[in-house]
């Protein structure tokens, strides 16, 4: 089969369904790069979340990311994270994920020098089971996030775990930043 | 801190100069995301987070000491058109100029560098340099991220790197693109196998403004793909080796257009130039492919006393919010193709067009506008 756009084989086919009016389009590889229907960001994230596997053990249990309250159907749908504590939300199925976008799946380019920062894996997560008949997540996210965790808070318990693992190079990063945030606040 | 009208006035570093390979590379450009933790990302956060963010975060950017002195705008006070132009130049992207509350742009004196805040990710910070120097274009992002991370709590995780919004920039966080000018490529219908070869290997070839835009004026954006798994300076060096071989085939086949096909060529500039010369409606469309033969004519010495630079800047300055800033208002589309032509028409006046003439005169243009001391 030609491609659409091209003379060349098409290799991407794609059928789109919107409002029940099905289209369908056959494109080369270098057309569908051009009008960017192979970005993984829509339709990785689809697969990646709605693999047999997780399906199965899922039953309509919703991953909610507990700093930012983003749920993983608005992943699916947007193909962004909520907040950075959001890649330790949704770890399930995000190495394949990577693997289809990236060299790798791990960082192996510059680090901050000072290691000021955050192991979203230390965040607990938080499974909330979803009633099967349950409508759909608001369709725009902007609308529904809850407030996030006042940061202040949130530092302060670092500050906390920081000083208890002795870590107080980092304890004493937190403290200048939670100083740093009071008189905003009270601004 | 600088007037938006004294940015505009002054062309920035990148259009004056020359860089390696300027005859067929345009810009090189390196752009890192970053993001602040504790916020949610500008798509999925509240007006009144982001702009808690921006205020805390502006001062601490323009106090960087490569942005003192700057340009530093919030988008609440930066008009359509204003914010267009700036687009216009690269300065911003489409979409973050699409955006407005909780928003700002800080750029430096000389232009080369730009931070947007509250784009697709808090930070995006930019560098932009002539000519196929994206090593040059990093150390500059480099050296302001570095900067700007001591200052800041990142979000940054070991094995993820920086975590951005999309899971695409994850990693390194960064987008290196190259802009480049091809014209006997596609003359000698070799861009198609091209573009083809560089999409394998896992790079983007895009248009003008970046993502699903036309390649008009045979004008090719190149990036990477991928910022998982690589250091940034092995996927510089990818680039600019994937690059050299693309400016190797574009030389070639202009030598083989000139060699082979003088008639057709001088035929090619020589309408080109006749239209840009004399048209009274010109548009976008038509006048940037126009624009792009008459600089592979001045590039090929097929035209005489025509300054490269002259027509680079020509490029910027037909654009629709150009035109309409130059013009202090709004314009009707077709407003804005009589304007352009005006435009153009005046600039050219100083060109002594394509002929059979000597091509040793070496008395460089003198219409393009004076150079602003302030």
């Amino acid at each position: 089969m030609k491609c659409d756009v091209c003379e060349n084989e098409a290799t991407v086919f794609l059928t789109q369904i919107i409002n029940g009016q099905m289209t369908t389009v056959n494109l080369c590889e270098a057309c569908s790069k051009a009008k960017g229907v192979t970005e993984e960001t829509g339709f990785g994230l689809a697969e990646a979340f709605l693999s047999p596997s997780h399906r199965a053990d899922s039953d309509m249990m919703e991953i909610v990311c507990n700093a930012c309250g983003f749920t993983a159907s608005q992943l699916k749908k947007i193909g962004r994270m909520g907040c950075p504590e959001c890649y330790a939300a949704f770890r399930d199925g995000l190495d394949g994920l990577l693997r289809n976008m990236h060299k790798g799946t791990r960082h192996v380019g510059k680090r901050p020098s000072h290691l000021s920062v955050i192991t979203p894996q230390l965040l607990p997560r938080q499974r909330n089971t979803v009633v099967a008949e349950a409508p759909p997540p608001p369709p725009v996210p902007a609308a529904s996030p809850p407030p996030l965790a006042p940061d202040i808070a949130k530092l302060r318990a670092e500050l906390d775990l920081a000083v208890s693992e002795e870590r107080y190079e980092d304890a004493a990063r937190l403290k200048s930043e939670i100083e740093s945030l009071q008189p905003k606040a009270s601004k | 801190m600088m007037r938006f009208a004294t940015l505009i006035k002054n062309p920035a570093d990148w259009m004056k100069g020359a860089g390696p390979h300027s005859d067929v590379v345009m810009t090189s450009r390196v752009r890192l995301a970053r993001n602040l933790r504790g916020y949610p990302f500008p798509g999925f956060s509240q007006e009144r987070q982001r702009i808690e963010l921006l205020e805390r975060a502006r001062p601490v950017v323009e106090e960087l000491p490569e942005m003192r002195d700057g340009y530093s705008e919030d988008y609440t006070d930066l008009s359509k058109i204003r914010k267009q132009v700036l687009v216009e130049r690269h300065l911003v992207s489409r979409e973050h100029a699409a955006r407005s509350s909780g928003c700002a742009v800080v750029v430096d004196r000389k232009q080369s560098i730009s931070i947007m805040i509250n784009e697709e990710d808090h930070f995006r910070i930019q560098g932009i340099r002539p000519g196929l120097n994206l090593t040059s274009a990093f150390e500059v992002v480099d050296r302001v991220d570095t900067e700007l991370e001591g200052l800041l709590p990142y979000a940054f995780d070991p094995k993820l790197g920086y975590l951005t919004a999309c899971p695409t920039n994850l990693g390194t966080g960064m987008r290196a693109s190259v802009m480049l000018h091809l014209p006997a490529l596609v003359l000698t219908e070799q861009i198609n196998p091209v573009i083809k070869a560089i999409g394998k290997i896992g790079l983007a070839v895009r248009g003008l403004y970046g993502e699903g835009t036309e390649a008009l004026g045979n004008l090719f954006q190149i990036s990477n793909q991928h910022t998982l798994g690589e250091a940034e300076p092995e996927i510089i060096a990818q680039i600019e080796k994937v690059i050299e071989g693309v400016v190797r085939s574009e030389v070639t086949a202009r030598a083989k257009l000139k060699e082979d096909h003088q008639t057709m060529l001088r035929d090619q500039i020589g309408r080109a130039f006749a239209i840009l010369r004399y048209a009274h409606i010109l548009t976008s469309k038509e006048a940037l492919n126009l624009l792009s033969m008459l600089r592979l004519g001045a590039d090929l010495d097929l035209v005489g006393n025509c300054d490269r630079s002259l027509i680079d800047m020509l490029l910027l300055e037909i654009q629709p919010a150009h035109l309409q800033l130059n013009a202090a208002r709004e314009l009707s589309p077709e407003e804005r193709d009589s304007m352009r032509a005006e435009l153009t028409r005046a600039r050219l006046q100083s060109i002594d067009g394509p002929g059979s003439f000597p091509t040793n005169q070496s008395n460089p243009g003198g219409t393009t506008s004076t150079p602003n001391d302030e």
